[in-house]
C-alpha cells in the first residue's frame, strides 16, 4: 500500500511535539533529493570545542596505560626482565600470560597476537603492557622493564620474502599472443611507498570496567562492531559483556578501520587487571610508529597497442608488501589487483598480484585500498602509451575509457552507471586540458630554443582517469548482511540507529536528510543514535566508501517501511500523525537487513563476475611547476571531477573530493616513510610530512551524477574515489613540465633531478608515431639492459653526476644512502624511543 | 620549595595557576582548567591543533610552559562564540561553506583565522593560505577553510 503525501495540508496541531514538516510534493519525493542543504549536524560541537573526542572524556580515577614494544624487527623473546629495585606494586603489568582469551587480533588470518607471546615479527611490536595512577610512576616503570631476546634473520624485501599472505589471478586470455600481435609494447616497473593516514587525531581508547565482568571502551575509531568481536574473543567475554563507544573521531582515512581493535585489547586487559579504567592515548611518535600503514607495492606493466591507437593486452604483476601481519592484506591486494587495468576496454587483460610478508610494521586499510597504488600505474603505462603513440593523453583515453556494454577483465558486464567518459570530459574541459598542453609545449620548445633565457621554472599539465568498485569487493556485502534501523520512539521522535561512524565525512549529516526526506519530516526533526553497540546494530564497517551507498540504502528501505506502517495505521501523512500514532500504539522499530543488488554475482573461487556493484568513476587535471635547478614541485591545482552516483549533500561531498585529492599530491609529491632495518625513520610529525595551505594547490571538484539502480538513492560512495587519481595526473604534469617519467612515488626532487639527468645522457623518449614492434622500456632507461629496469638497488653513478644527484640515473629506486632527515637518527640497537603515555586528564 | 602561583586570563576570565612553571600551556588548558576544546596533535609544533592566542599572538600551547603566559591573555575556541546558542561571524562561515570536517584540527584553525582577521589584513586567498600554513588539516584540502576565512572576512 502507498500512502502518498498531500501538498498543502496545514502544519500540525501546536501541541503536538514534533516540528513542523517539510512539506514535500508527492512527485518531488525522489530518494536522495536534498530538500534544502542541511549544516553539519555536529558542525556546532566541533566549532565551539563543546565536541568530545577521546582524550577530552573524563573517567574519575583513571589510570594512564603504556605499551612496551619490541627494538627489533625479527627476534625471539626469551623473557621480561622487571627491575627488583622498582616497586611494582603501585603499577599493574600486562604480558601474553594474562590474556585470559585467545591472544589473537584478526580480521582475516588469526596470525596477529595481541602481545608477542615468544616471537616478535617486526619492530614496535606491542610485547607487554604497563598502567599507573599517574604519569610519572608510569614514566618510572617503563624505564625499569627490559625486553630479552634474540636476534633471528629478517626479510625487508617483499621480492626476498618467501612468505605469502594471498594472490589472486584475473584474466584468463592468451596475454602472450596479443602482446606479440602488438605494434607497441610499453613496459614499466613501478613503485610506492608506505603513506601514512596522518588523522590530526592519533589513536586513543579509554577502558573501563563493567561491573558485569566485562569491560566497555570509548575510543576513536570507525568500526564498532571489529572492535567488539575482537574483544570478545580476546577477553572471552559474551556480547553483552562487551560495549563499544565511538567517541567523536578526528579523522580516519582507513587508519582507525583495524588498529583500534588492538588497542581497545590493550586497554581492556589493564582495565581489567587494575579494576580502574585505563587511558591509552598515544602520542603521534608511537602513533606513526606502530600503526598501519598503506601497503607499497611493486607493480610491473605491459601494455600492448595498435598503431591506430587500438589497445589490445594488458599484463600486470603485482607485489604489495604487507608486512609482518595479515590484517587486511588479502583484501587490499584484492582490490589492487581487480583495478589494476584501470577503467579501459582491453580484449586480452591479464592480472597476477601476490603479497608477501616482510618484518615490518603490518599494512592496512587507507582511503583507496590497494586501487591507488595500481591505478598509478595504470594511468602511467597510459600516459606513457599516448606518447609513444604521439597522440594527446586525452585521446587515447576517449578511446579507452569503458563505456555501458563493455566488459570488464572479470566478465563484468557493466550495464549502468558508467560514468567514466563524462568525467574525463569534464574535468578536460574545466581545466582548458589541451589548451594548456600546447602552452606548456610552446613554453617546452622556448626554453629548448633560448637557453640564455631560460626560466628554471617549467610548468606542466597532466591528466588522469580511474574507477573505483562501490561498497565491499565480490560477495563481501553479502556477507556481512548488515542492518540499519530507523524507529519511532514513545514520544513520537525519529531516530536512527546504525553503526556507522562520522569522522568528518559527514554520516551523522546525511543520514537525517534521507531520512527526513522519506518520512516527509524537517531534518532537524531526525536524531541519530550514538554508535554505541550496546544500543545500535551492526551496520557493517564504516569503510570502503560504503557508508553512503549501502547503509544510506537500508536507512532509506527503513524509513520507507516505517512510514507506510504509520500511515496504514493512521490514514494519514507520518509527519501529522506520528505522535499519535506512537501514543496510541508505543514505539515502533524498522529494521532493515542488506539484500543482494539484484543480478549482482560473484566466484570468490575463480574471481570471475561482478567484481562490484556498480563502480565510481574519477579524473583529475593537475597544472605544476618544477624548478628545473632544485627539482621541487609545486602543484598549482588540481580540477578534480567525480562520478558518486548522487550527490546526497554537494558541499559534504566536494570535502571529500578536495581532502582525497590533496592527500593524493601529498603521495606524489612529499609523503615517504624511510626505513632502516624494519624500522621507521621518519617517525613524527616533523619528518613525515603533509602538505600545509602553501603546499595545497587550488582545487576545483565537479560532481558527477551517473546514479546506481540499485541503491533507491543512487549514491555509490565518494570517499576513496578521489585518492586514485591525483598522484598519476601529478606525475604526468611533472613529465610535461621535465621530459621525464618518475617510475616511483613519491616524485621527490632527488628522483626528478636523477631522472632529469638520466635523461641527458640517455635516447630522448620517442616523440612521434613509432615503428612496428617498438618496444617502449622504461624513460631514462633507455640504452640500459634488463637488469638496471627491474633492480631496486644502486647502480654506478654517472661519471660526473651532480652532487645533489647522488642516485643514479634513470628514475627508479634511487633511493639515497643517507637519510636526509633533520631529526637526528637513532640506530636500532639504541634504547627504545618514549612510546606515548597519554596526555590526557 | 615556594610554589610560584602564575596569573593570567582565559577568555577574559582571571585564572591563577599554582602549577610547575614548565608545565605545557595545553595541559594547563585541559586539565588544569578542563578547557579541552584545545587538541593535541603532535605536541611537537608542527600541526597546530593546539594554536590559541596569547595576547592577540597565535601559538601553539604545546610549545609553551605557563611561565611564559604569566601575566597574559590567554584566548581559546571557547571564548569564540558569543553565547551558548550564538556562533560567531567565523564560526558560522566555517559551518555554512563545510570548513569543519573531523574537526580536530578546526579550533586551532579558528585561532589563526581569528588572529588573520584580527590584523586586518586584505583577506586575499593567498594571504589566507599564509595565515593557516602552521595548522595542518588532513580533510579538507583547505579549500573550503579558506572559503570560511574569506566569507567571514567580507563586512557583513
Amino acid at each position: 500500500m502507498t500512502v502518498t503525501t498531500r501538498p498543502g495540508r496545514s502544519a500540525p496541531s501546536p501541541t503536538l511535539d514534533v516540528p513542523a514538516p517539510l512539506v514535500v510534493p508527492a512527485d518531488e519525493t525522489r530518494p536522495g533529493r536534498a530538500t534544502g542543504l542541511p549544516k553539519r549536524r555536529e558542525g556546532p560541537e566541533k566549532l565551539t570545542g563543546v565536541a568530545k573526542y577521546a582524550d577530552d572524556l573524563v573517567f574519575p580515577g583513571a589510570w594512564y596505560g603504556a605499551t612496551i614494544r619490541s627494538t627489533e624487527a625479527h627476534a625471539r623473546l626469551l623473557g621480561i626482565d622487571l627491575d627488583p629495585s622498582f616497586d611494582w606494586s603501585r603499577v599493574v603489568v600486562v604480558t601474553a600470560k594474562d590474556i585470559p582469551g585467545e591472544n589473537i587480533v584478526s580480521l582475516i588470518s588469526d596470525d596477529q597476537p595481541a602481545l608477542a607471546a615468544d616471537e616478535i615479527r617486526h619492530h614496535a611490536e606491542p610485547v607487554a603492557l604497563l598502567a599507573a595512577p599517574d604519569r610519572s610512576t608510569l614514566r618510572e616503570a617503563k624505564r625499569r622493564i627490559r625486553l630479552r631476546t634474540e636476534p633471528l634473520p629478517a626479510v625487508f624485501d617483499p621480492l626476498e620474502s618467501d612468505q605469502e599472505f594471498a594472490h589472486f589471478q584475473v584474466g584468463e586470455g592468451d596475454v602472450e599472443a596479443a602482446l606479440a600481435a602488438a605494434d607497441v609494447v610499453v613496459e614499466g616497473e613501478y613503485r610506492v611507498g608506505h603513506q601514512e593516514q596522518l588523522y590530526i587525531e592519533n589513536q586513543a581508547m579509554i577502558a573501563v570496567p563493567r561491573e558485569d565482568g566485562g569491560v566497555t571502551v570509548h575510543g576513536s575509531l570507525q568500526c564498532p562492531y571489529y572492535i567488539h568481536k575482537a574483544l570478545k574473543r580476546a577477553l572471552a567475554l559474551d556480547g553483552d559483556q562487551t560495549v563499544v563507544v565511538q567517541a567523536e573521531t578526528g579523522g580516519g582515512f582507513g587508519g582507525k578501520e583495524e588498529y583500534p581493535s588492538i588497542l581497545a585489547i590493550h586497554a581492556a586487559l589493564l582495565a581489567r587487571k587494575c579494576g580502574k579504567p585505563v587511558r591509552m592515548i598515544y602520542d603521534r611518535h608511537e602513533d606513526l610508529a606502530a600503526t598501519t600503514k598503506r601497503h607499497p607495492a611493486i607493480v610491473r606493466y605491459r601494455t600492448g597497442v595498435k598503431r591506430d591507437g587500438t589497445l589490445l593486452a594488458q599484463d600486470v604483476e603485482l607485489i604489495m608488501d604487507g608486512g609482518a601481519y595479515c590484517t587486511l592484506t588479502p583484501v587490499v591486494l584484492s582490490r589492487g589487483t581487480l583495478h589494476a587495468g584501470g577503467p579501459y576496454r582491453c580484449p586480452d587483460t591479464r592480472i597476477r598480484g601476490r603479497a608477501m610478508a616482510t618484518n615490518t610494521p603490518p599494512n592496512g586499510a587507507f582511503r583507496g585500498f590497494g586501487a591507488p597504488q595500481t591505478e598509478f600505474a595504470a594511468e602511467m603505462q597510459v600516459n606513457r602509451a599516448a606518447e609513444a603513440l604521439g597522440v594527446s593523453p586525452l585521446e587515447l583515453r576517449r578511446m579507452w575509457v569503458y563505456r555501458e556494454g563493455d566488459t570488464t577483465p572479470t566478465g563484468q558486464e557493466l550495464r549502468e552507471s558508467v560514468g567514466g567518459e563524462e568525467v574525463l570530459e569534464r574535468a578536460a574541459e574545466a581545466s582548458g586540458f589541451e589548451r594548456l598542453r600546447t602552452q606548456t609545449r610552446l613554453a617546452r620548445e622556448a626554453r629548448a630554443s633560448d637557453r640564455g633565457a631560460r626560466s628554471t621554472r617549467m610548468p606542466g599539465i597532466g591528466l588522469a582517469l580511474a574507477w573505483h568498485g562501490a561498497g565491499f569487493t565480490g560477495s563481501g556485502e553479502v556477507k556481512l548482511a548488515s542492518v540499519a534501523s530507523v524507529e519511532l520512539t514513545a514520544d513520537g521522535s525519529v531516530r536512527i540507529l546504525t553503526a556507522s561512524t562520522e569522522m568528518g565525512q559527514g554520516t551523522k549529516t546525511i543520514f537525517p536528510q534521507l531520512v527526513a526526506e522519506q518520512l516527509g519530516v524537517a531534518y532537524e526533526a531526525v536524531a541519530i543514535a550514538p554508535q554505541d553497540t550496546s544500543i545500535v546494530p551492526d551496520s557493517g564497517p564504516t569503510v570502503a566508501s560504503r557508508t553512503a551507498m549501502v547503509v544510506g540504502g537500508l536507512v532509506i528501505r527503513a524509513a520507507q517501511r516505517l512510514r507506510q506502517q504509520v500511515e496504514h495505521a493512521t490514514g494519514r501523512p507520518f509527519a501529522e500523525s506520528a505522535v499519535d500514532f506512537a501514543r496510541e500504539h508505543g514505539p515502533l522499530r524498522v529494521d532493515e537487513r542488506f539484500e543482494p543488488y539484484p543480478g549482482v554475482h560473484f566466484d570468490d573461487e575463480r574471481y570471475r563476475g561482478d567484481a562490484y556493484p556498480c563502480y565510481g568513476w574519477a579524473a583529475a587535471v593537475a597544472e605544476v611547476d618544477v624548478d628545473t635547478d632544485t627539482g621541487e614541485v609545486t602543484v598549482r591545482s588540481v580540477v578534480a571531477a567525480d562520478d558518486v552516483g548522487k550527490a546526497i549533500h554537494p558541499i559534504l561531498a566536494e570535502g571529500q573530493v578536495e581532502g582525497g585529492t590533496l592527500q593524493a599530491v601529498g603521495y606524489a609529491t612529499i609523503e615517504e616513510i624511510k626505513l632502516d632495518n624494519g624500522r621507521y625513520l621518519n617517525d613524527r610529525l616533523a619528518t613525515y610530512i603533509i602538505p600545509t595551505s602553501l603546499d595545497a594547490p587550488r582545487i576545483t571538484a565537479i560532481l558527477v551524477e551517473k546514479p546506481f539502480s540499485g541503491a533507491p538513492h543512487g549514491a555509490k560512495g565518494v570517499g576513496e574515489l578521489p585518492m586514485d587519481v591525483g598522484a598519476p595526473a601529478v606525475v604526468a604534469a611533472i613529465h610535461d613540465a621535465t621530459g621525464v617519467w618518475i617510475h616511483e612515488l613519491p616524485a621527490t626532487p632527488e628522483r626528478i633531478l636523477a631522472a632529469m639527468a638520466g635523461v641527458g645522457t640517455a635516447q630522448p623518449a620517442p616523440a612521434g608515431p613509432v615503428e612496428p614492434g617498438t618496444l617502449i622500456g622504461q624513460a631514462g632507461h633507455a640504452g640500459r639492459g634488463p637488469e638496471a629496469e627491474t633492480s631496486s638497488g644502486t647502480p654506478d653513478a654517472p661519471p660526473g653526476a651532480e652532487p645533489n644527484t647522488e642516485a643514479p640515473v634513470g628514475g627508479l629506486d634511487p633511493r639515497p644512502e643517507a637519510l636526509t632527515d633533520p631529526e637526528p637518527l637513532r640506530a636500532p640497537t639504541d634504547p627504545p624511543q618514549r612510546w606515548g603515555e597519554d596526555g590526557g586528564g | 620549595m615556594t610554589e610560584v602561583v602564575y596569573r593570567f586570563t582565559v577568555n577574559g576570565q582571571p585564572v591563577e595557576l599554582a602549577v610547575p612553571g614548565m608545565r605545557r600551556l595545553l595541559d594547563a588548558l585541559r586539565e588544569d582548567l578542563a578547557l579541552t576544546g584545545t587538541k593535541e596533535g603532535c605536541g611537537e609544533g608542527e600541526c597546530g591543533a593546539c594554536s590559541v592566542l596569547v595576547d592577540g599572538a597565535v601559538v601553539d600551547a604545546c610549545l609553551v610552559p605557563v611561565c611564559q603566559v604569566d601575566g597574559s591573555d590567554v584566548r581559546t575556541v571557547e571564548g569564540l562564540a558569543t553565547g551558548p546558542e550564538a556562533l560567531s561571524p567565523l564560526q558560522e562561515a566555517f559551518l555554512e561553506t563545510g570548513g569543519a570536517q573531523c574537526g580536530i584540527c578546526t579550533p586551532g584553525m579558528l585561532m589563526a583565522a581569528r588572529a588573520f582577521l584580527d590584523d586586518g589584513a586584505e583577506p586575499t586567498e593567498d594571504a589566507i593560505r599564509e595565515a593557516i600554513a602552521g595548522n595542518l588539516c588532513r580533510c579538507t584540502g583547505y579549500t573550503k577553510i579558506i572559503d570560511a576565512i574569506a566569507m567571514a572576512a567580507r563586512p557583513a
